[in-house]
């Protein structure tokens, strides 16, 4: 199958890109553009690692082909990052030891800022919900939730714990 | 000192990579990035159990974008390892690419390099191999019955041959038969665990870089760093010094990444075609190939007194190891000194036996050789418990082990919290508990 051009905007940059039929979006963000922080934990969406936002939707890049994503906007956690949108996120999970062996951290990061940019304050329920395709085999889900709930209760201005 | 001059104990203490896990910025061993790079991918068994009579690589050495290919015959050093061969442990008995027969399901045959991973994969797949399927055998009592299919000469009977030519680790403390003898009761069970797949987010994998001084420069997601090092140059024949393993990183692991896995053929294929080679299992290899915890088959007889005293316990252990022996001797000792269990039993006998069938090579997973016996034990506790009557945490207080006791395994008890711990339990549980058994201490039996 012959190839393609696809135009996105990667983190706030243009990017123009020649790929095959059926590569997909993690492919490109990680090998091509070297955005490590999308990992690669399945390759079927099953985990969550490698969530990324596309036109601020939460995607699994692993089963987005990239054609699909054409004249899009995507953010990596790279670009979060940039932006210091998830900032007081970040202090929280350091705070609270929400991170084991960090493998699935970028792809929670992603899914919780999702979560928030639609819901400032989410319940306990919401966020566990909003979390569910995104596994974490250290098993570090309460203190994850914890830190979701502290960052919730600050932004909304409620004393946190 | 007291505890509240402790500087570290009773603090958490900040993992020292956490800053950059939340970031994103955490070098895990498939975030390096190198030039020119190529990718490994294994033909692997389709059996269980079968001799090999031809393989022909021909049409996968032909496929578009592939490298190199590699059989046994490529293997410049040992064709069999084993992972703690260093340690003493053998013989080994585990092909790094089988030659004569494949003895599971998902055996690595013919590893295929090539530009891209999808072209590996193609060439993989063109992998022919002829086989003469042979009788399997998948449960640990079958494979040690007479008759059973043999996986290898090394185990003639199917099971690790210890150091003075034992078939089990052993533990033999009193007289069990003796006392069985004079007991009120005898509570016996058979318990099953079965295999479990670590499953860490991360599978397993490497990158093997060649330099310009003629070393090799490895990343890799190892637990067991110095075992994979050791364990490739004595495959690869070469000095340990030219290796550089660079690891520390781990995206889970939990016993999953102890063994030897992807190093050693990463490594000679990134010498062979003199490029950096990848060779990262896919989540169904993780799941079907990569070593998992072993099913364990635990039998317990207790002989018990109606005042709650254990007076013996008769423990025999199967251990399923799988094709091959990996760390299973290792384990297996750990299973048998953790028995009894956290109590004083004054007459003791236990045998745990490592046993080959045609199932997935097993290896560790946190509390290794552990887990299925403090399992099985428990279980038996309450079912001990519910045979005479008695409350089951009373039946736990009157056998847990007192400060200074012998255990079976001739260590004395030293620094016993076991009474303590017991009642803390029982404390946070909610559990009213009769005067006699809150007055309990682990430094004497007078109460209770």
């Amino acid at each position: 199958m012959a190839s393609q051009i696809v135009n996105m905007r990667v983190n706030g940059r243009d990017e123009q890109l020649v790929v095959s039929a059926l590569t997909t979006l993690q492919a490109v963000l990680r090998d091509k553009l070297d955005y490590t922080s999308v990992k690669d934990g399945c390759s079927q969406g099953g985990c969550g690692s490698c969530s990324v936002m596309v036109d601020g939707e939460l995607r699994l890049s692993c089963l987005t082909p990239v054609q699909e994503v054409n004249g899009s906007e995507v953010t990596t956690l790279e670009g979060l990052n940039q932006s210091n949108s998830i900032t007081a996120l970040q202090e929280k999970f350091v705070e609270k030891y929400a991170a084991q062996c960090g493998f699935c951290t970028p792809g929670m990061m992603v899914a919780i800022k999702a979560l928030l940019d639609k819901n400032t304050n989410p319940s306990r329920d919401e966020i566990s919900e909003a979390l569910a395709g995104n596994i974490c085999r250290c098993t570090g889900y309460l203190p994850i939730i914890e830190a979701v709930e502290s960052v919730v209760a600050e932004m909304s201005g409620s004393a946190g714990d | 000192m007291a505890v509240k001059d402790l500087k570290i104990v009773g603090q958490p203490v900040k993992l020292r990579d956490l800053d950059t896990h939340v970031t994103g910025e955490t070098v895990f061993y498939e975030d390096v990035r190198v030039a020119r790079l190529l990718h490994l991918k294994m033909h692997r068994s389709k059996h269980s159990h079968a001799k090999i009579l031809n393989i022909d690589t021909s049409a996968a050495e032909s496929s578009p974008g592939v490298v190199c290919v590699l059989t046994h015959e490529d293997l410049p050093g040992k064709k069999v390892y084993n992972g703690l061969a260093g340690a003493g442990v053998g013989p080994e008995d585990e092909p790094i690419l089988a030659f004569d027969k494949v003895r599971w399901k998902g055996e690595s045959v013919v590893a295929v390099v090539a530009e891209t991973p999808e072209q590996a994969a193609a060439g993989a797949a063109k992998v022919k191999v002829d086989y003469e399927e042979l009788p399997a055998v998948f449960d640990v009592e079958e494979a040690l019955q007479d008759g059973a299919p043999n996986l290898t000469a090394h185990w003639p009977n199917n099971h690790y041959i210890y150091p003075d030519n034992h078939k089990a680790a052993q533990v033999r403390f009193g007289d069990v038969e003796k006392a069985f003898a004079e007991a009120d009761h005898i509570v016996e069970d058979r318990y099953d665990t079965q295999p479990i797949e670590q499953a860490p987010m991360e599978t397993n994998g490497c990158i093997a870089v060649p330099e310009g001084d003629g070393r090799v420069t490895v990343h890799s997601c190892s637990q067991g760093l110095q075992f994979s090092l050791d364990t490739t140059a004595g495959i690869l024949d070469m000095p340990a010094s030219k290796l550089r393993f660079v690891g520390g990183t781990v995206g889970g692991g939990f016993g999953g990444k102890v063994d030897i896995m992807p190093e050693p053929i990463t490594t000679l294929a990134a010498l062979r075609t003199g490029r950096p080679v990848k060779f990262k299992y896919t989540r169904e290899e993780e799941m079907q190939v990569s070593s998992s915890r072993s099913g364990w088959r635990v039998y317990i007889k207790d002989g018990v007194m109606n005042d709650g005293r254990i007076i013996a316990r008769k423990v025999t252990t199967y251990q399923d190891s799988g094709a091959y022996l990996r760390f299973s001797s290792y384990g297996s000792m750990k299973h048998c000194g953790s028995m009894p269990g956290p109590y004083s039993i004054p007459n003791v006998w236990v045998d745990s036996i490592v046993v080959f069938t045609n199932r997935t090579p097993s290896n560790a997973m946190r509390g290794f050789g552990v887990m299925a016996g403090s399992f099985a034990l428990e279980v038996q506790m309450d079912k001990v418990a519910e045979t005479i009557g008695m409350d089951p945490w009373e039946v736990r207080l009157i056998n847990a082990y007192r400060e200074g006791d012998m255990k079976s395994h001739l260590k004395p008890v030293e620094d016993a919290g076991m009474v303590e711990t017991i009642l803390s339990a029982a404390k946070l549980a909610g559990k009213d508990l009769p005067e006699n058994f809150q007055n309990m201490s682990s430094l004497d039996r007078k109460a209770g």
